[in-house]
């Protein structure tokens, strides 16, 4: 099978009330990406979207960045998710002949309407929306579930929040670099129990895009010193309704795990890969998507996680951009992640920079509590 | 060099959206709401496949995609498997004032949880493997909120 490379990342510093519009911070992005690889906006021959209407506020959302993204002449398609299943899609075209340069962007202006308004508008209007229910208090039933499950502590999830908005202290890019300790988050103001404010990821504004290229094109194009590959990805949906699943099963991402990592000739992912991006909206589910990725045993993330091992200096770094606690702008917050992770391939992360970085994870996900996720393996 | 972008006076626009709907409930769910607001009932349905129970009902089991012919008035009964107690304010979304409880509710003769409030208690007493019992309202409109909401069994 035809490889696919990463070849050019671009983005926006992560913001609140950004002055641009989304449009303009499309531009941005994709005009840094398209730099970034070093080729010319017509080497690209389709593009894919990452959007939310809802967030938009407007319909058929990705119309109105078709100019930003450098759609226009060509073709572009959107997918309504995290930006980790936009790339799918575009390696997906890639790998299906019919395209050789793909554009992946994704957006985001979270600052601009009701986060609670919005989320709560993804439950099914004949039932669970009318009770109010939103992606803070599901995640806070979560939370609970998994706690209780596993006989887990608040000031566990705590420690999570304190590594990654510690983290981000070595990230300029970050919304939120803060050096707090499990007092500090403890004590920020209640929101859902058990999850507290230093729980939960910031309203985030942000454009992110990458250039992906097929083998062909990415060793014509691009310089081994630029090219990251995608080595394997694996994706899996659970059930819709919340109680049609238990919120401490990692079922769904552990299929979406096991073929990723049989994709890309993984064994054991825990002594192959090197460090990880993992979905941290709240902090509680860092530990637990950590589990469904099979990096430790069911109940025992939070284990590892005092004993330091997902530190920045750890065996696995988990999150040392500073994760989704210190910027999550939601549709762009994947397509964020494999920036990062190229970056890091590439040994140009700057102050983040992690040691010996050679296989990375990157984990999103898309619908409420974790229902799909999308686990991508990407190497040298 | 200073760019123009620093010296712009960013204007911003307020908006709404608001576009009226008219969702149908579909056969399984419309039989489920009208037993609750005719009869006070809560019902579920039965996989004949795998046994499994869903409550509210569906039209196929999601593990086996077969039909669920098989209906069953459930006691209205259950278990808190998880809850919260949400503080902060939605006067739109919420139907209650701060604090209260969302809890997920493992019905008694059902294999799924409900997403539902905890009402009668004071939500700091609120505990996971609580026992819980189903309040109608009196005046009842064929929707989820036909259940008042849960409160500790006696
Ligand atoms: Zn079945």
């Amino acid at each position: 099978m035809e490889k696919v490379a990463i070849i050019g990342v671009g983005f926006t510093k992560y913001d609140r009330n950004s002055p641009l519009t989304f449009a303009e911070m499309v531009f941005e992005a994709t005009s840094k990406a398209i730099a970034d690889a070093g080729i010319s906006k017509d080497d690209v021959d389709n593009v894919v979207s990452a959007s939310s209407d809802f967030w938009d506020g407007r319909t058929i959302s990705s119309m109105a960045i078709s100019d930003a993204s450098n759609a226009f002449g060509k073709d572009i398609t959107t997918v309504e998710g995290d930006g980790t299943f936009a790339a799918l899609y575009g390696m997906m075209r890639i790998l299906s002949g019919s395209f050789g340069v793909t554009v992946v962007c994704a957006h985001h202006k979270g600052t601009e309407s009701s986060m609670n308004g919005i989320t709560n508008c993804a439950f099914d209007p004949l039932v669970e929306r009318r009770l109010g229910i939103d992606a803070v208090s599901s995640a806070a039933l979560q939370a609970r579930r998994y706690m209780n499950k596993y006989g887990l502590s608040e000031e566990q999830f705590a420690l999570v929040s304190v590594k990654n908005h510690g983290n981000a202290m070595r990230n300029p890019l970050s919304l939120l670099p803060m050096e707090i300790t499990v007092d500090d988050v403890m004590n920020s103001r209640k929101i859902a129990d058990p999850l507290k404010l230093l729980d939960c990821s910031p309203v985030t504004d942000g454009a992110c895009t990458l250039v992906l290229a097929a083998e062909r094109f990415a060793k014509k194009m691009t310089t081994n010193k630029k090219r990251v590959w995608l080595k394997g990805v694996g994706h899996c949906a659970d059930a819709f309704r919340l109680g049609d699943r238990d919120l401490a099963d990692t079922r769904a991402l552990k299929r979406a795990a096991k073929r990723a990592y049989a994709m890309a000739g993984i064994d054991d992912p825990r002594k192959e890969i090197d460090f990880a991006e993992v979905y941290d909206a709240f902090s509680y589910m860092e530990p637990l998507w950590l589990e469904g990725l099979g990096i430790c045993d069911d109940g025992k993330g939070c284990e590892y996680l005092e004993r330091g091992y997902f530190d920045y200096g750890g065996k696995l770094p988990v999150n040392a951009s500073g994760g989704r606690l210190s910027a999550n702008p939601v549709q762009s917050a994947g397509l964020y992640a494999m920036a990062e992770a190229t970056l890091q391939l590439r040994g140009k992360a700057g102050k983040h920079q992690v040691r010996n970085a050679e296989t990375a994870l990157v984990h999103g996900i898309n619908g409420m509590c974790g229902q799909s996720h999308c686990v991508w393996i990407l190497g040298k | 060099m200073p760019s123009w972008k620093d010296n712009v006076d960013v204007i911003v626009h307020e908006g709404k959206i608001s576009v009226p709907y008219s969702w149908t409930v579909g056969s399984t769910l419309s039989r489920f709401y009208c037993e609750l607001r005719d009869n006070g009932k809560i019902w579920g349905n039965r996989c004949p496949s795998c046994g499994k129970v869903f409550v509210p009902p569906k039209i196929k089991c999601i593990d086996c995609y077969e039909d669920l012919h098989d209906w069953i008035a459930l006691p209205g009964t259950g278990t808190v498997e998880t809850y919260t107690v949400v503080r902060y304010e939605e006067p739109v979304l919420h139907p209650r004032k701060a604090p209260f409880v969302y809890a997920v509710i493992k019905m008694d003769g059902a294999d799924t949880g409900l997403v539902h409030i905890i009402g009668g208690v004071d939500p700091e007493q609120v505990r996971v493997g609580m026992r819980v019992e189903a309040v109608f309202e009196a005046k009842r409109e064929g929707n989820i909120l036909d259940i008042k909401h849960f409160r500790p069994m006696k």
